[in-house]
């Protein structure tokens, strides 16, 4: 069992920044639905909205993580000139090559609007902090952006799985 | 009974939760910035398929390709974008439900623009 130097870093890229992003999201998500008047107490508050913040920094963190390892380093490899690259077999193929000039075109582009939106919904949560108890329209905004920064990563990150499948970087 | 104290700090209190006073203007300002950021990804995605020059321009790095100028530059103007939005709105109660609706938009726009079928239109 082995895994050349490309297939961890794939997996690093994929697996372990993507697992910390679902959980966080998962995580975040959960805190801001539930942080509500009538749901919160005082002393539950301050635990509450220290595990909020810890969570949408760490999907800011894991969604940066993963579209800078995704073109800096992945991206490369599988751009390369060779013909052994996973662009050459696809675009050699005309049953394959629509993973390229979709897929992985969608992919490498719209990844990038994840860290942006999960970024600015760090900033919220850390900035307003217990008044999105009390704004109800602030928090369901961070909601709504949270969810649309998932969105985009779920779909980078599908496209992603699909394509490694088809033609994997070794 | 609930009650509302207002704190000289500009603070507040009710039912025991601390809520400090913050305008929302730097909630709008990010959330602008975030459909601005969103918009120029799609912009410079689009451009750099319509215009070879403009593809090689963003070649920042052989390896990376012109993926590489796309996702700096989408960053710069984002972070730019933040910055002058944060300093125009930073003290006023800017509503949040406009800020969304507009920045809603700018990442539809910007979504559209990095679609494949819609930017590859553009191509030669």
């Amino acid at each position: 069992m082995h895994l050349t130097d490309r297939e961890w870093w794939g997996l690093i890229h994929g697996m372990g920044f993507g697992a910390v992003f679902l959980l966080a999201f998962a995580g975040g998500l959960a805190g801001l639905y539930s942080l509500r008047a009538g749901l919160v107490t005082p002393e539950g508050v301050v635990e509450r909205m220290r595990r909020l913040k810890i969570g949408v920094v760490a999907m800011a963190i894991s969604a940066w993580g993963t579209v800078l390892t995704g073109t800096w380093v992945v991206y490369p490899w599988y751009r390369a000139t060779g013909k052994t690259s996973p662009k050459s077999v696809l675009l050699a193929d005309p049953a394959t090559e629509g993973w390229h000039e979709f897929g992985m075109e969608w992919k490498e582009h719209i990844a990038w609007l994840s860290p942006i939106l999960a970024t600015v919904v760090a900033f919220i949560v850390l900035y307003y902090g217990t008044n999105l108890i009390r704004h109800d329209r602030v928090r369901r905004t961070a909601i709504t952006l949270f969810v649309l920064a998932f969105g985009f990563a779920a779909v980078a990150g599908t496209l992603g799985a699909l394509i490694t499948k088809v033609a994997p970087v070794h | 009974m609930s009650t509302v104290t207002d704190r000289p700090s500009g603070t507040a209190e009710f039912d025991g939760i601390h809520y400090p006073d913050r305008p929302e203007g730097p909630i709008a300002a990010a959330i602008l910035a975030g459909g601005v950021g969103a918009l120029a990804l799609g912009v410079v995605t689009t451009l750099s398929e319509a215009s070879t020059g403009f593809k090689d321009a963003l070649n920042w790095n052989n390896a990376v390709g012109p993926l590489s100028g796309k996702t700096i530059v989408t960053v710069l103007v984002w972070l730019a974008a933040w910055v002058v939005l944060h300093l125009v709105y930073r003290n006023k109660p800017y509503e949040t439900r406009r800020a969304l609706t507009i920045a809603l938009i700018l990442i539809g726009l910007g979504v559209v623009g990095t679609f494949p079928t819609f930017f590859q239109a553009f191509g030669g």
